[in-house]
């Protein structure tokens, strides 16, 4: 019976490595990505923001009705020009693949507005924008950095805002649309072989 | 019968023997000291508190240890962002004052392996400093010494909670040496390429309501002047 038990311990220590080995301890849910080839080279990819139910937070000095309710934003005079917003953030498909922060801030030299686009199964990616609006109201952004699938690319990104106009009871007042363009790191080419 | 039983008790003590064995693997390396702790760069040191109550915002899925703070705050239910955590605290400089804003995201890695002491997440955070500028943070940060030294003990105890001091680096990369890569964004840190590291001192926590008494630092090192820049 005690050989029984010994074959037992070697048995549950090789289905504990197995298992631990096979199956993987974290599994994050992917959206299948919505990316679009752009007729002029690179790719593009659209994600966006519904308004106000995608809105995880509000963080601005002397608001009346905080977001999320409850929330104390730090009385600083430093922090004074500076406006932090959290957001879902959605495909285009609609379904919510990640969440970002938008920061606008004032400075004596320059206004700040950056975005942070983080998607667990992908990514994230860093944005800085123009601070003034293109014509049409729309924004012009620059990735300046990537995390993961986003590393190697760089490109533009646009920001606007879409007003609603389905009329629906139940409707979001707009969405923050954010469109990506990438454009990959060029890679050479193989050599080509020589032919003898 | 009585073969089967012993079977089946031989199974579960080689599987408590092999989760002894990975919590207390020798061969796990303990990296206790920054890589960043040599540098002559010059650094900046931001510290914040990762305990949710602290921070001004936290939020995840509403169903891990760590509530969500404020109560109300928005929660991260959907299925592809069920494992991230967003954290907005006050950045506070090394005399304590404040420094500006810091956003934390935080998604369980899909690289973890537990079989070779790497309970990952990947991180990115944006920091606004209203005096100096912007910058975003790209790390992979490794809890195993944590989950081992802190969380497991905590769990095991009769009183579900664990208290002393226990400092570590989070930090594990993507840099080569460990470190996290840091881009500028504007002010004066506008197209610097930094590196940072992240520590946690711990001490009180809970293996029900997670962090009760914890700070969190961020030091972040500046690029270091050419030879030629620098003063005699």
């Amino acid at each position: 019976m005690l050989k029984t038990f010994f074959i037992g311990v070697v048995l549950g220590l090789v289905a504990a490595a197995g298992a631990l080995y096979a199956v993987p301890a974290v599994d994050q849910v992917r959206e299948a990505s919505v990316v679009l080839v752009a007729p002029n080279g690179g790719n593009f990819e659209s994600f966006h923001a519904n308004i106000p139910m995608d809105r995880v937070m509000v963080g601005a000095a002397g608001q009346e009705q905080p977001l999320p309710p409850g929330l104390d934003w730090p009385v600083d005079e430093a922090l004074a020009g500076v406006r932090t917003e959290v957001f879902k953030i959605r495909n285009a498909r609609d379904a919510v693949v990640g969440v970002a922060v938008r920061t606008a801030a004032q400075r004596e030299d320059e206004n700040v507005i950056d975005w942070v686009l983080h998607l667990p199964a992908r990514g994230s990616m860093f944005v800085t924008m123009d601070a003034l609006p293109q014509e049409g109201g729309h924004r012009l952004g620059e990735i300046r950095d990537g995390s993961r699938e986003f590393a190697p690319l760089s490109g533009f990104v646009s920001e606007r805002w879409v007003a609603d106009t389905s009329g629906e009871e139940d409707a979001p007042l707009g969405r923050i649309e954010l469109t990506a363009t990438y454009v990959g790191q060029l890679e050479p080419l193989d050599p080509p072989e020589s032919v003898e | 019968m009585k073969y089967v039983v012993a079977l089946i008790l031989g199974l579960v003590t080689g599987a408590a023997l092999f989760a002894l064995g990975l919590l207390y693997n020798p061969f796990v390396a303990d990296r206790s000291l920054s890589p960043l702790s040599v540098t002559r760069a010059e650094t900046i040191a931001l510290n914040f508190s990762p305990v949710p109550s602290e921070s001004i915002v936290f939020t995840n899925d509403g169903e891990k240890i760590h509530a969500p703070n404020p109560e109300k705050v928005l929660q991260l239910w959907e299925a592809p962002i069920r494992r991230t955590s967003a954290m907005v605290s006050l950045m506070r400089d090394a005399r304590g004052e404040s420094a500006g804003v810091g956003i934390k995201f935080s998604s369980t890695s899909e690289r973890t392996r537990l079989f070779s002491g790497k309970a990952l997440t990947d991180s990115v955070w944006y920091i606004y400093l209203p005096e100096r500028g912007s910058m975003f943070i790209q790390q992979t940060e490794n809890y195993w010494q944590f989950l081992r030294q802190v969380a497991f003990p905590a769990w095991r105890s009769s009183g579900n909670n664990w208290r002393g001091t226990w400092l570590g680096n989070l930090t594990s990369g993507p840099n080569a040496l460990g470190t996290a890569r840091v881009v500028g964004g504007s002010g004066s840190f506008r197209g610097l390429e930094m590196e940072a590291v992240e520590s946690l001192t711990v001490d009180a926590f809970s293996a029900d309501v997670g962090f009760v008494a914890a700070d969190g630092q961020l030091i972040i090192a500046l690029p270091m002047q050419p030879m030629s820049e620098q003063p005699d």
